[in-house]
């Protein structure tokens, strides 16, 4: 066996092994760690929909939470008619949250990357407007709150109440890591390529004859698909849903995490997802000014450690042939 | 009607204005740098709260705030660039936005931690308070005032730019970086400077709103976004296309205000994805490979 055959061996070990320790939390933790843990799953997948687009395509998106939002708004919506059970809520929170982002990617992906981030951020605060300022909807200043978890249920077969945290913890877990699964494919495969080709050169992936606007327009769909997932498990979770989750302070998160973490790994923006509500379940003991660290961790991180953590590591141990930055190959 | 058109008209104009200082400073450090400064709202917040602070601390004098206020953002743009930015011209452009980024993090944080979450206000100079009568109605002498240094602003920079040795040589390390380098341009101490003038603009633009707007630690966040969009409108890196833009969202405003209540947010927003759709690259820019 040679040595990457046996690396990829570990890797689906470590893999399956942190799967069975994330099914066993409620059993052995209280409702302080399951949902720490709940919310560690949420921003990675959150995380993993961001860097879709920054890790594959070097797009840079400051507006990602309007698709959290609109995800979690939606679900809650469908949820509090009382009509709707949990499981298409949550579809079609995906849903809504993938049409809003076909609709804003379209403008997005027209030009360069520098516009890119304008648009963006732009576009994310026209929807956090929005939630702002249309009460009869979306509640206001308030935001919806009550929001039932309702049942999971097959007619005829069986139904689970989604009421117990331990319960919903399961629902949670399995559809974020089956969302993680899906982004994991996507990056591996040819579609993923050709994402990674334009990052490294748009001008050629062109010459072969591919339209990167294209290309482009539906990674940033799918981007919003699964970041609305993240979105519409949240609401159920919390029971509330308020205009902060499409702030652009909801936006930074994914950025930090993919940057702490690192953008140039699949796993980067997990394990960013960790240290991030880590550092910042700590920094909140102390100050409410979280920001102003995050903001300077950002800051080290771009003058000094490009890779992040785990690019760092793998470097450091394996000595792999990792890159820094797409920009230093 | 025909009056009420104008009035609203010259409303809508002076607020384009401190639009137009923020945008102006956002285009030019873009035209000539290639960096786009997320932080730039946050320049023209810290010049609102410093001018604030010395208006208050030096006995409410409001024209020594809107001295020294922009002095002291000038040199937090002097230190940007020098210290941070400088480190990363050559990475890649998504790493230059995230620097800037960091930045706004940081500075509406320490805001906060400074003065509070709380709105600040102070009241409007002697000299340019009270209104004129203007086709019947009062119009503030102080939007006559801020139509006038946004005019004088304007003009001032053109022939900066177009008359003056120094606006040569920054409009020649625009056009061509390394060229203008091996002639002989300064090329770093150049961009130094077109960063703090651009700080400084955009804190201008803050310190002459103190009078009128609340001072609060959103003010950053709203006016860069209104920014993006004028300079989406205009063309980044065209001054023209900064002043026309932030005009033209400045009437969109004053208009959609009056006109159309519900969608007075929207028509900002549908103006520029018009422009989007029709000319990407904006009314006034140039067309990038």
């Amino acid at each position: 066996m040679d040595a990457s055959a046996s690396g990829k061996l570990w890797l689906r070990v470590f893999v399956v092994g942190i799967v069975l320790v994330l099914l066993a939390v409620p059993q052995v933790a209280g409702r302080f760690w399951q949902y720490l843990t709940l919310n560690i799953l949420l921003l990675s997948l959150f995380s993993l929909s961001f860097n879709l687009l920054f890790g594959m395509t070097g797009l840079l998106s400051f507006g990602h939470a309007a698709f959290y939002a609109t995800g979690a708004y939606a679900t809650a919506l469908f949820l509090r008619t009382g009509m709707v059970p949990l499981l298409p809520s949550v579809i079609m929170g995906t849903v809504a949250a993938a049409l809003l982002a076909a609709l804003i990617g379209f403008f997005c992906v027209r030009h360069t990357h520098v516009y890119f981030a304008m648009l963006t951020l732009a576009f994310g605060m026209m929807v956090y407007a929005i939630v702002w300022k249309w009460t009869p909807v979306t509640g206001g200043d308030d935001g919806l709150v009550g929001i039932p978890r309702g049942s999971l249920s097959i007619p005829g077969l069986f139904t689970i109440q989604m009421g117990p945290l331990a319960h919903y913890y399961y629902f949670l877990t399995i559809l974020a890591l089956l969302g993680m699964y899906a982004l994991y494919r996507i990056s591996r495969s040819p579609f993923g390529l050709i994402l990674n080709g334009m990052r490294e050169n748009a001008g050629r992936v062109e010459f072969a004859g591919i339209s990167a606007r294209r290309y482009l327009w539906w990674t940033f769909t799918i981007a919003g698909l699964f970041a609305g997932l993240a979105g519409s498990l949240m609401a159920p979770l919390e029971s509330t849903v308020a205009p902060a989750s499409a702030h652009w302070a909801k936006s930074a998160e994914p950025v930090m995490a993919s940057l702490i973490g690192g953008p140039f790994v699949f796993a980067g923006p997990i394990v960013g997802s960790l240290i991030y509500i880590g550092l910042k379940e700590v920094i909140v003991r102390f100050t409410q000014y979280w920001l102003l660290i995050f903001g300077a961790v950002l800051l080290i991180l771009v003058l000094g450690f490009r890779g992040g953590v785990v690019g760092f590591l793998l470097r450091r141990v394996a000595r792999a042939n990792v890159p820094l930055s797409p920009a230093e190959e | 009607m025909v009056g009420t058109l104008v009035y609203q008209g010259l409303v809508g104009l002076s607020e384009a204005m401190y639009l137009w200082l923020v945008a102006a400073g956002l285009s030019l450090i873009f035209g000539v740098l290639r960096v786009l400064n997320f932080a730039h709202g946050s320049l023209y917040m810290l010049g609102a709260y410093l001018a604030f602070y010395f208006i208050r601390a030096l006995g409410g004098n409001f024209w020594v705030g809107l001295l020294l206020g922009p002095v002291v953002v000038a040199s937090v743009g002097w230190a940007l660039e020098f210290f941070f930015l400088r480190r990363v011209y050559q990475l890649d452009v998504a790493f230059q936005l995230l620097l800037t980024f960091a930045f706004v993090l940081i500075f509406d944080d320490l805001v906060k931690l400074v003065w509070g979450p709380l709105y600040q206000s102070v009241s409007t100079p002697p000299v340019l308070s009270g209104a004129v009568l203007f086709m019947g109605r009062p119009y503030p002498v102080y939007n006559l005032f801020i139509l006038t240094v946004g005019s004088l602003v304007g003009l001032g920079l053109w022939l900066l730019l177009e008359r003056t040795p120094w606006g040569t040589l920054v409009r020649a390390a625009a056009s061509d970086r390394e060229m203008a380098s091996a002639l002989g341009v300064r090329v770093p101490r150049l961009y130094t400077g077109v960063f703090i003038f651009g700080a400084w603009l955009a804190a201008l633009g803050g310190a002459l709103s103190v009078p009128v707007h609340t001072i609060s630690p959103g003010m950053g966040e709203s006016i860069i976004i209104e920014a993006f969009l004028v300079v989406v409108i205009g063309g980044l890196g065209s001054l023209k296309g900064a002043f026309l833009g932030a005009v033209l969202i400045g009437l969109l405003h004053a208009y959609g205000i009056m006109y159309l209540p519900m969608f007075e947010l929207a028509l900002a927003y549908i103006g520029m994805a018009i422009v989007l759709i029709i000319r990407p690259w904006g009314m006034f820019g140039v067309r990038e490979a």
